[in-house]
């Protein structure tokens, strides 16, 4: 099937254009495959999040919009009509603002945030980009996403946006060092920067395989870091709005301010998909015998992201929010030294003789 | 490959507009974006030549790090643009004298005779499980590992030069100390007073 396409690309386009352009049309047929899912479990990830912080609170949460009148799907329809209503709405520019940056800005926080699902594998066979790099091209990715809130909160015009891009920048950019820190276990662990080769390294029949025993403090030190890199709460001073408004985006409105919205939750997906594949193992079962192996692989990754994420939920309904200066200190005091001493242990594990890594429990792991 | 051709004639286009840009531009918020976008699409040239691991870096390290910083800094700076540009035409000559003599150095390098498509013909394209982190650990570890390690004490002893430059210990900050408040004891505030209780009279 697909040769006869190829083949049809060829003889229209000449052999070289062909194999090129049939590779194109290919690749925005994954790309399309994998960010439609998204955009939808990014809309169903907000009437998630306000259900459960609802019924932690003893609330009902959003119980009424429905589709065709059914009643069992109350409250279902609320994300389509909340995303009806943000297109309707009229995008205000303010009039001091500098017009260009003002909407590129969304455009800059939306762009890494989908373009690092690229190296992302869902099964052992079902990656859009197999490289070799991959951890690494996902740190430079998620690292470029504060271009987009540095730009909003300059290209406002306003103090308050500035002050909570400020915030938000040196926030990331701190926790990122931790972040990285905490990969280098990963992949001295792994002994691969490939995604696909991390998880198939946790492999073992069990779940005493996955990374998560060997590196627990680097799994709470990247799953802290993550809630801060995602500007969510207990780390949201970026958007604290006792204090800022809105931070950075206090300025947006409708679709503009949309973008923001979606590239912040496709954001926490994506960390709660990377600690799913680094820590927990993956698409791999939790033990390897019958009824748990039948199930697909897929649908493991799956629970395991909806298990991470409902990690960011609760913490957003149980944390009081962190002052500015607790933040920095738990970034730079308490974490980077933590991973920097697990990064010598494992190394200093690493290089013990085989004599006594082949010994249980070290076997297991290395 | 007509096609890759394409590609980087599209990102050399797009470098040099950019890194012009980055020199002509009125606003330095423009400069520095620029600056930006000039490292991505030196990022993409790399990935051409096969190195994927100096393109991931370039953006990680530069994009991601550096130019955020300075960014950052621009932001904060009020520059004034007409005080800036007093003193162009003045040091114009001088200015240009420096650029003759750069570009003078960059050709003889280029158009020199160790140099070239003859000299060093295009590498052989590297099969697609080969590993460009890998290599380049062998090497730095190995064959070069002074060299890296020298650099690597140069940086640190600029990073730790850099802090106890700008460090200055305040004594009347109120700022809190949280590591402080996180050791408090109920003892240290707290003084339990024994006493009668008084009788209404």
């Amino acid at each position: 099937m697909m040769e006869s396409i190829q083949q049809q690309f060829e003889q229209i386009f000449g052999a070289e254009w062909g194999g090129m352009l049939f590779s194109l049309a290919t690749n925005m047929t994954f790309i399309f495959a994998i960010v439609v899912p998204l955009l939808l479990g990014v809309a169903y990830l907000t009437f998630a999040e306000r259900k459960i912080i609802a019924y932690m609170q003893i609330r009902v949460g959003p119980n009424r919009v429905t589709f065709f009148g059914i009643p069992w799907l109350r409250g279902w329809g609320q994300p389509i009509a909340d995303a009806v209503k943000a297109i309707m709405k009229e995008i205000i520019i303010p009039t001091g603002a500098n017009k260009f940056l003002f909407i590129l800005a969304p455009v800059l926080t939306i762009m890494p945030a989908l373009a690092a699902w690229a190296v992302v594998p869902f099964s052992p066979e079902v990656v859009l980009a197999d490289i070799n790099a991959g951890l690494l091209y996902i740190l430079a990715m998620t690292s470029m996403g504060i271009y987009g809130v540095i730009i909003a909160g300059w290209a406002s015009n306003s103090k308050y946006a500035f002050l909570g891009a400020m915030r938000s920048a040196a926030q990331v950019v701190s926790y990122e060092l931790a972040m990285g820190f905490a990969l280098v276990c990963v992949l001295m662990m792994s002994q691969s920067l490939n995604l696909g080769d991390i998880v198939n390294g946790q492999q073992g029949g069990s779940m005493l395989n996955w990374y998560l025993i060997p590196l627990f403090p680097m799994f709470l030190v990247y799953l802290i870091s993550g809630v801060a890199e995602t500007n969510r709460a207990p780390f949201d001073v970026a958007e604290g709005e006792s204090e800022i408004v809105a931070g950075f985006h206090v300025d947006y409105s409708g679709m503009a301010f949309t973008v923001f919205f979606l590239a912040e939750y496709s954001n926490m997906i994506l960390m709660a998909t990377l600690t799913a594949i680094m820590f927990l193992g993956g698409w791999l079962p939790p033990l390897d015998i019958a009824p748990l192996n039948m199930i697909p692989g897929f649908l493991w990754l799956l629970f395991k992201v909806a298990f991470v994420l409902f990690f960011f939920l609760w913490f957003r309904a149980t944390f009081p929010r962190y002052r500015y200066d607790q933040i920095m200190r738990l970034g730079w005091k308490i974490f980077i030294p933590i991973t920097l001493v697990w990064i010598v242990v494992i190394g200093a594990i690493m290089q013990l003789p085989d004599s006594i890594r082949d010994m249980p429990p070290l076997n297991i792991w290395f | 490959m007509i096609f890759q051709d394409v590609i980087f004639y599209i990102f050399a286009t797009i470098l040099v507009v950019s890194a012009l840009g980055v020199i002509t531009a009125r606003n330095p918020v423009y400069s520095a974006l620029l600056l930006v976008l000039a490292f991505v699409t030196c990022a993409g040239l790399w990935l051409l030549l096969e190195a994927e691991f100096l393109a991931i870096t370039l953006v990680l390290v530069y994009v991601g790090a550096v130019m955020v910083l300075f960014l950052f800094v621009v932001m904060m700076l009020d520059i004034n643009l007409d005080r800036l540009r007093e003193g162009f035409w003045k040091w114009f000559p001088f200015g240009s004298l420096i650029a003759l003599v750069i570009v003078a150095e960059i050709a003889m390098v280029v158009m020199g005779k160790d140099f070239g498509l003859e000299q060093m013909p295009a590498p052989e394209p590297q099969a697609a499980d080969y590993s460009n982190t890998k290599a380049l650990g062998r090497l730095i570890y190995t064959e070069y590992v002074y060299a890296f390690e020298l650099a690597a004490v140069l940086l640190l002893v600029a990073m730790v030069a850099a802090i106890a430059l700008t460090l200055r210990q305040r004594e009347d900050k109120k700022s809190p100390n949280p590591s402080k408040q996180v050791r408090v004891k109920k003892e240290d505030r707290l003084r339990m007073v024994a006493m009668p209780s008084e009788k209404k009279k």
